[in-house]
């Protein structure tokens, strides 16, 4: 997995500090031919890394909400927004994101901070009908809907893990999903997609951000939507979206730095993602029940 | 949803998290603090089914999904990704060399 270069890709996607500091180029090269860049840089460097340069992390209210603040700065986006979310509870996650960086500021580790910046930003531009049709597009290749013929255990597996998750997908929302073996994928009718289109457009913008990347992760809307209405924890969704995977490792082995990190990855990412949904699209109110006795 | 235990058994594991990843004073970061009114608020109830507290453990047993994902990602990181290819200056350190300094800088 070249995660390296991925992140070099996507590091002025990630950069949120707010003055005009300079990003520190590494010294210029001595030697002189080989891949060297046109800007000095060797084209395999790792990007050099962010020093955590701020002691405290704190949380204050402005006018649009809650705003970070590293020291005395305040927190921005990579597009020099001022970073604000609506809700404290998910100040307060962002901000212990950032303060459990220790020594060097590992971007790739802030899924929460991420999460905001996109949903602050709308890098991709696009607006709630763009990101619906996106995510019940989804449904269409959905993983728990392709299954397989054989191996006849892994497809015993699939019909014995799979097949409660659709069920209580149709039961809940009153559509037909069904599943199927065949390289097509399963016929879904136009009126699923409508109830599906019509459940996704009670959330908010920020919610649908949140939802779409859910999806993304898992491959799948129908274990995205069980996870955002609570019906399995995000440990069982991500299980049940890598059930191939899982089956494999059981018979052929667990391979660590491959498999584990994948792991650890996606169930960062799905919590990141569930949590921020919940945490944009709920509103508590506190009622203090007088007590009579 | 009988996978996620007692409230009490994930709000331990919870705050045991946020003690790995505050440091020092983990007692006054906000989040413990949060967390620990949040468990409060929502402990007395009339209800016999509280849909909010339900709410309240499913999100806190979220969150203690990431932090410890986040974790341990960041251990197996650590221990397996490659640290990238060597500067010039390291290459050379290899077999006893030191790249020659220009001071007027090259050409």
């Amino acid at each position: 997995m070249s995660s390296v270069a991925m992140w070099r890709g996507c590091r002025r996607l990630w950069w949120a500090h707010s003055p005009p500091a300079r990003l520190p180029r590494p010294p210029p090269v001595d030697a002189g031919s080989g891949p060297v860049g046109s800007c000095g840089r060797r084209a395999y460097a790792p990007p050099a890394e962010r020093k955590r340069f701020y002691q405290n992390v704190s949380i204050s209210q402005g006018e649009g909400g809650f705003e970070i603040n590293l020291d005395h700065r305040k927190l921005k986006t990579p597009q020099a927004k001022l970073f604000t979310v609506p809700s404290e509870a998910l100040a307060i996650a962002v901000a212990t994101e950032w303060d459990s960086q220790k020594d060097t500021i590992k971007f790739y580790t802030m899924h929460l901070t991420t999460l905001c910046n996109t949903a602050l930003d709308n890098p991709t531009q696009r607006n709630k009908t763009q990101l619906i049709r996106a995510a019940v597009k989804f449904l269409e290749t959905d993983t728990v809907c392709y299954r397989v013929e054989e191996p006849p255990a892994l497809a015993e597996l699939q019909k014995n893990e799979w097949d409660p998750v659709v069920a209580w997908a149709e039961k809940r929302y009153n559509v037909t999903i069904g599943s199927s073996t065949s390289i097509l994928g399963p016929n879904i009718p136009a009126s699923t997609k409508e109830t599906f289109v019509s459940h996704l457009a009670s959330y908010n913008m920020w919610a649908l951000q949140g939802i779409e990347f859910v999806i993304t992760q898992l491959k799948s809307l129908i274990l995205s939507m069980s996870l955002i209405d609570r019906h399995i924890t995000v440990e069982k969704a991500v299980l049940l979206s890598r059930l191939e995977e899982e089956y494999q490792i059981q018979r052929w082995g667990n391979v660590e730095w491959a498999h584990d990190y994948d792991l650890c990855e996606l169930r960062a990412r799905t919590a990141a993602g569930t949590l921020f949904v919940h945490l944009c699209s709920e509103s508590s109110t506190v009622k203090h029940k007088l007590l009579q006795d | 949803m009988a996978a996620l235990g007692t409230p009490l058994r994930t709000l331990r594991a919870l705050l045991r998290e946020l003690r790995h990843a505050a440091g020092r004073s983990y007692r006054d970061s906000p989040a413990y603090r949060h967390v620990l009114a949040a468990f409060r608020a929502h402990r007395v109830t009339s209800e016999k089914l509280c849909r909010a507290q339900q709410e309240l453990h499913f999100q806190a047993a979220t969150y203690l999904c990431l932090l410890r994902s986040v974790r341990e990602h960041e251990a197996l990181h650590r221990e397996y990704h490659g640290r990238g290819e060597r500067s010039p200056q390291e290459v050379a350190g290899l077999v006893g060399f030191r790249l020659p300094q220009q001071p007027g800088g090259k050409g």
